[in-house]
């Protein structure tokens, strides 16, 4: 074995025996180091002969590549090594429970109102609003209630106390007030639904003191009551998210419609499910009626030039049918468990693109 | 209202089901709530024959008794007193269900002997009163038979919802005439007669007494004295008739005036002559009066109520309720009966200001026919000759019927014009015959509108008279013509921030609660400044913790809170974006967003995050950005209302003036208020404050400013006065070159050990963005030292 054979055969045993980068490194600095073994034999080529030279030369550098190489190798094993102890080291038990975060719900009340909005807007009605501090003309006079009748006790009207000028005050009873504002300050056609609060001094197991409305109003030129009743079809169609639904209009009385109706739907139990839309039975879902010719009048509107039909609906009553809430006192309870139960997550917001509900 | 279908059948000639009367009802608009027929209710009990009745032989009052029966010889135990051998009974059979006990019946084994079924009483089969021993049939009756059949407890009951707009319903011939319109039948109502009388002069006289202006409270007061009646019990068909619809029956006399009130919608009142002056009078009450009315309380009588007096006492309210003293009693002889009409607005008012809840009343304020008046005393008094016997004196009237015929131009094209059916004239004319109108055909026709239908002003009543009864299922579906290929928002942008702010604080984890709008008045006074507002105040509220218009949301989430605490959730988030009043005027209404946290988080093995004022800021400035306001500008101020802890709580505005929210922990001496372990941390935002985006501009968004020079960034330290708000020295800071500086943000506050007394570190990252070229050192401690001069300015010092 040559000289040269020989402290290849060392270094590369070196390299081998090293089991840490720094140690490598040392071997590195022993063997290409400016003074190590390897670069003091290249110094000695300049002392050479150009024959001895022509052989030691490639021999020597051919060392110098090799030795190199094998280091490289030997580092890039090492750093392998280390990383994959250093894995081992970091498992972490991922079973553990993730930091709790508080999942946030919307009420259904809104939920149902947002899906009424989506048909209806489908449908062209815009959204109105108006004030529940209301006085007695917008919520009965203008509405065709003649004062002291009956009909006004079937509405249980909070009163707020007598001024000095004997007027007083009340909280809407329903949202047609809305109506008389609207008609009293923008020009027919109209096409708007109403939705918001309303009050009687009622509180049952069926009743709460405050609960929802949403009222619709089209008035223009020729819209009768075929209109009224395939538009609510229509609604009733596309709110409980049924193919088939069974209807009727049935008369009734109201004081701001004439004619006026009750719409009831099919339903049945089974079990103790409640079904709608087909069924022998049939429950009362909302009112509706052709505006009053004397409700027009009070709003300046000419009862032979304009007609229009009128419905409100209880927002709660409909939101408890559709989704099987039993009880109406509980909307109002904001007790935590009922609201994450029967709540909305935030992103489910009815179109009708993507449906109203999932 | 209730009725009879034997009763509707004097009135109506049909061979109609119950099933068909019913579904007529309310087809033609007569709400039918609920059908009770004995009958049908009555199915599982049928005759059985008592074979043998033996002593018990263990119970003294006890008889075991065979039975035969529609189920074979049965063995049943019976505790009746009159239980015995030979009688034919009502046998209830083992699992038919008994309404007067409200049980299921089960075979029993009573003292030690079996005893199979039952046999009833009247009062277990709700057929009457009598408890004091089981029901004996006739002994014509057979075994099997109905019981129902063989104790002529077959009569269905139906009751139905009067609307207000139909006091014609409240009689039984007003419901016959709908039905017989509808094509139920005939209606056979026997037409008004005169009163018959027996040629002699009535003893009382009447008199309106009324000052000028005021007579249209008692435009006509009639009556007819008959002398010598036997009063007393009425007939059984009477009684039974008027205990079918809920009605008690007192003596022929009463009874006779309830059976004409529900058959013809025609209150009358009678009094005993004995008790009365010879003259009695209609006229307004007078300030001390008072009468004790038949329902035996004493009520104040004041001048705007309607009153039937004679010279020394009031008798009754008129239409509403007769006096005790004068009432008739079962040995009056000689009475005298009022018919009258009586203003329904003045009835009502004054059945409100007393209470008095009666069927004359109830009739009275919605208007009663006043053709009745003597009309309807000569049904009355026909039937107390039936009844009672007596001599009927002639009539005897003051004042006049009022007139109240009207006449309706009615072109026929109205029904297609507002219901879009095509009905035939002649059928129209038909339905409005039947009705009761009177037709006169012309372009436009003329109907005369008979006095029973007070509700019927113009032609869209005439509308809905033809459309009830042609039926709206006659009313053509019809969709509403498409304003537009693709509909335009129909939220404007106020409303839609509602939406908005609701889905962004649910994001958050908040849970939207709807609560009341109204609240306990001392927590009104709570969260409004110390005082409550009387104007929102209501009169009449459901309960004293419900009498006020809530000023704020705060106080009915903060209990919500409490109640869920109270249940052991401790660790909740609650929104609710809804009113609040600041007056009673139609501007004085808000809408807010309001959001309450009770923070306890359950531990967790990183630790747990508790909320704090910080999270409120961040939930308010959350909702108030999914809202539209421009945040970048919000200023904060440290002057929230004082139900904020004072100390860590604060004001978002825009501007000084424009308060978006107020946020912060709830003051602690309001939670103990409202009895609450805290902390709660709050906000309010005033969505209706946020500026609306100006005119509708393009959609095209600005071009993005994204510059590819590295940004340079630099540590500063500064001391300044503990009391010093960091945005002072944040603004002062970002003002030093609003060109180069891009972002500063403040990532330490340090107080302690190092730092001065009364002083506090605060550590900002400032980072420069260049925009043409790289910064050179030079120009980079340029601006180092600028923002150091401005932080001086604002009276930091750059710490050492």
């Amino acid at each position: 074995m040559s000289d040269l054979d020989q402290l290849e055969k060392d270094l590369s045993d070196r390299i081998a025996a090293a089991e840490t980068e720094a140690a490598l490194d040392d071997v590195r600095v022993h063997a290409l180091g400016k003074k190590g073994v390897v670069s003091e034999r290249m110094k000695t080529l300049g002392r050479m002969s150009p024959e001895e030279r022509q052989e030691m030369g490639p021999a020597l550098n051919g060392l110098k590549g090799r030795i190199g190489e094998a280091i490289a190798a030997r580092k890039a094993m090492l750093e392998e090594a280390a990383l994959e102890a250093r894995l081992a080291s970091e498992k972490v038990d991922i079973t553990l429970p993730v930091r709790p975060e508080a999942k946030g719900k919307i009420h259904p009340v809104t939920q149902v109102f947002e899906e009424m909005a989506a048909i209806f807007a489908d449908m062209g009605f815009e959204i109105r609003e108006g004030p529940e501090i209301e006085d007695d003309f917008h919520n009965f006079t203008a509405l065709n209630f003649p004062p002291d009748h009956p009909a006004r006790e079937t509405h249980d009207t909070f009163f707020f106390n007598e001024k000095e000028d004997g007027s007083r005050k009340l909280l809407r009873t329903h949202t047609s007030p809305v109506q008389i504002r609207t008609m009293m300050t923008e020009k027919p056609p109209l096409r708007i639904i109403v939705p918001g609060r309303v009050y009687r001094c009622d509180s049952d197991q069926t009743h709460t003191p405050m609960f929802h409305q949403v009222e619709g109003l089209v008035i223009d030129r020729e819209t009768h009551m075929g209109h009224l009743k395939g538009t609510l079809e229509a609604f009733i169609k596309a709110f409980f998210e049924i193919d088939e639904v069974t209807t009727r209009l049935r008369p009734h009385h109201f004081p701001f419609t004439e004619p006026s109706a009750e719409m009831d739907v099919g339903y049945e139990r089974v079990g103790g499910e409640l079904r709608i839309g087909q069924g022998e039975k049939w429950m009362e879902i909302l009112g509706c009626g052709m505006v009053h010719p004397n409700v027009l009048r009070a709003c300046g509107l000419d009862p032979d030039e304009y007609q229009g039909f009128a419905f409100g609906m209880g927002v709660d009553r409909l939101a408890m049918l559709k989704y099987g809430i039993p009880d109406l006192r509980d909307m109002f309870a904001s007790d935590a468990r009922w609201l994450e139960h029967y709540g909305f997550d935030p992103l489910d917001q009815p179109n009708t693109a993507t449906g109203l509900s999932r | 209202m209730k009725f009879t279908l034997s009763w509707l059948k004097k009135h109506l000639d049909t061979d109609a089901t119950l099933e068909e009367i019913v579904e007529a009802m309310v087809r033609v608009g007569l709400e039918v709530e609920e059908v009770d027929d004995p009958a049908a209710r009555l199915k599982d009990f049928t005759i059985g024959h008592v074979i043998d009745a033996r002593p018990h032989p263990d119970a003294d009052k006890l008889r075991v008794c065979r039975v035969a029966t529609k189920d074979g010889e049965q063995q049943i135990v019976c505790g009746a007193p009159n239980a015995r051998t030979g009688i034919k009974v009502a046998y209830a059979p083992v699992g038919a269900y008994v309404p007067g006990i409200d049980a299921t019946l089960g075979k029993a084994k009573i003292r030690g002997v079996e005893s199979n079924g039952m046999m009833c009483s009247a009062r277990e089969l709700e057929m009457g009163d009598d408890h004091d021993g089981i029901i004996e049939a006739p002994e014509s009756a057979e075994i099997g038979q109905p019981v129902a059949e063989v104790m002529g407890v077959n009569d269905p009951v139906i009751d139905f919802e009067v609307t207000p707009n139909r006091p014609d319903t409240n009689g039984v011939a007003g419901v016959a005439r709908d039905l017989a319109a509808a094509g139920l039948g005939t209606l056979i109502t026997k037409p008004y007669g005169e009163p018959q009388g027996d040629g002699y002069d009535s003893p009382v006289s009447v008199e309106l007494d009324f000052a000028p202006g005021t007579e249209n409270a008692c435009p006509v007061f009639a009556g007819v004295y008959v002398r010598g009646v036997k009063n007393g019990q009425s007939p059984k068909w009477l009684r039974d008739q008027l205990r079918a619809i809920g009605l008690r029956p007192i003596n022929a006399l009463a009874d006779i005036t309830n059976y004409v009130s529900y058959d013809r919608a025609r209150p009358l009142h009678v009094y005993d002559a004995a008790k009365i002056r010879p003259v009695i009078r209609a006229r307004l009450g007078k300030e001390g009066e008072t009468l004790e009315a038949l329902d035996g309380k004493t009520y104040k009588i004041d001048a705007t109520m309607t009153v039937i007096a004679d010279d020394t006492r009031v008798l009754g309210l008129g239409g509403i309720m007769g006096g005790e003293y004068s009432g008739v009693e079962a040995d009056t002889t000689d009475v005298f009966i009022e018919s009258a009409y009586f203003d329904p607005v003045r009835t009502a008012r004054t059945g409100r200001k007393t209470g008095i809840v009666s069927d004359a009343r109830y009739r009275n304020e919605r208007g009663i026919d006043p053709a009745s008046c003597v009309a309807g005393l000569a049904q009355a008094v026909e039937m107390v000759r039936e009844l009672c016997g007596g001599a009927v004196s002639n009539v005897v009237l003051a004042g006049a019927v009022p007139d109240v015929s009207k006449t309706v131009a009615f072109p026929p094209a109205e029904v297609k014009r507002l219901t879009g059916i095509d009905l035939d004239a002649a059928e129209m004319e038909r339905i409005l015959t039947a009705l009761g109108f009177g037709v006169a055909p012309g372009d436009a026709w003329s109907v005369s509108v008979p006095s029973f239908r007070p509700d019927i002003e113009g032609k869209a009543d005439l509308v809905e008279e033809i459309a009830r009864i042609v039926g709206l299922d006659q009313v053509p579906s019809t969709p509403l013509p498409r304003l537009a290929v693709v509909e335009a928002p129909k939220y404007s942008r106020a409303q839609d921030r509602v939406r908005l702010a609701k889905r962004a604080l649910a994001s958050r984890g908040y849970l939207e609660s709807i609560t009341w709008s109204f609240c306990d008045a001392p927590e009104a006074a709570l969260f409004s400044g110390r005082q409550s507002n009387p104007d929102l105040v209501l009169a009449n509220p459901i309960s004293s913790d419900l009498g006020h218009m809530r000023p704020s949301i705060l106080p009915n989430l903060i209990s919500a809170l409490r109640r869920n605490a109270d249940r052991g959730r401790d660790d909740l988030a609650l929104f609710e974006v809804g009113p609040v009043y600041a007056g009673d005027g139609p501007t004085d209404q808000a809408t807010l967003a309001t959001g309450v946290r009770l923070s306890s988080p359950v531990r967790h093995w990183q630790g747990a995050q508790r909320a704090d004022v910080f999270t409120a800021k961040a939930d308010a400035i959350a909702a108030l950005e999914a809202a539209g306001a421009p945040v970048a500008n919000l200023m904060v101020m440290a002057n929230a209302p004082d139900w904020y802890h004072p100390g860590r709580s604060g004001v978002l505005s825009l501007g000084p003036k424009n308060v978006l929210a107020e946020f912060g922990e709830i003051h602690p001496r309001v939670l103990k208020a409202m009895d609450i372990d805290g902390p709660v941390y709050g906000f309010e935002v005033r969505l209706d404050n946020i500026p609306l985006p100006k005119g509708k501009g393009g959609k095209t968004k600005p071009a993005l400013d994204a510059s590819s020079l590295q940004a340079v960034s630099r540590d500063f330290a500064f001391i300044v006065p503990t009391a010093m708000p960091a945005e002072d020295l944040m603004k002062a800071v970002r003002g030093a070159d609003k060109k180069l500086i891009a972002a500063a943000s403040l990532f330490d506050v340090y107080e302690g050990p190092g730092v001065g007394e009364g002083e506090k570190s605060l550590a900002i990252e400032v980072t420069l963005q260049p925009r043409d070229r790289t910064l050179t050192d030079e120009e980079i401690d340029a601006v180092a030292a600028r923002i150091i001069a401005q932080a001086e300015k604002a009276g930091a010092t750059l710490r050492g």
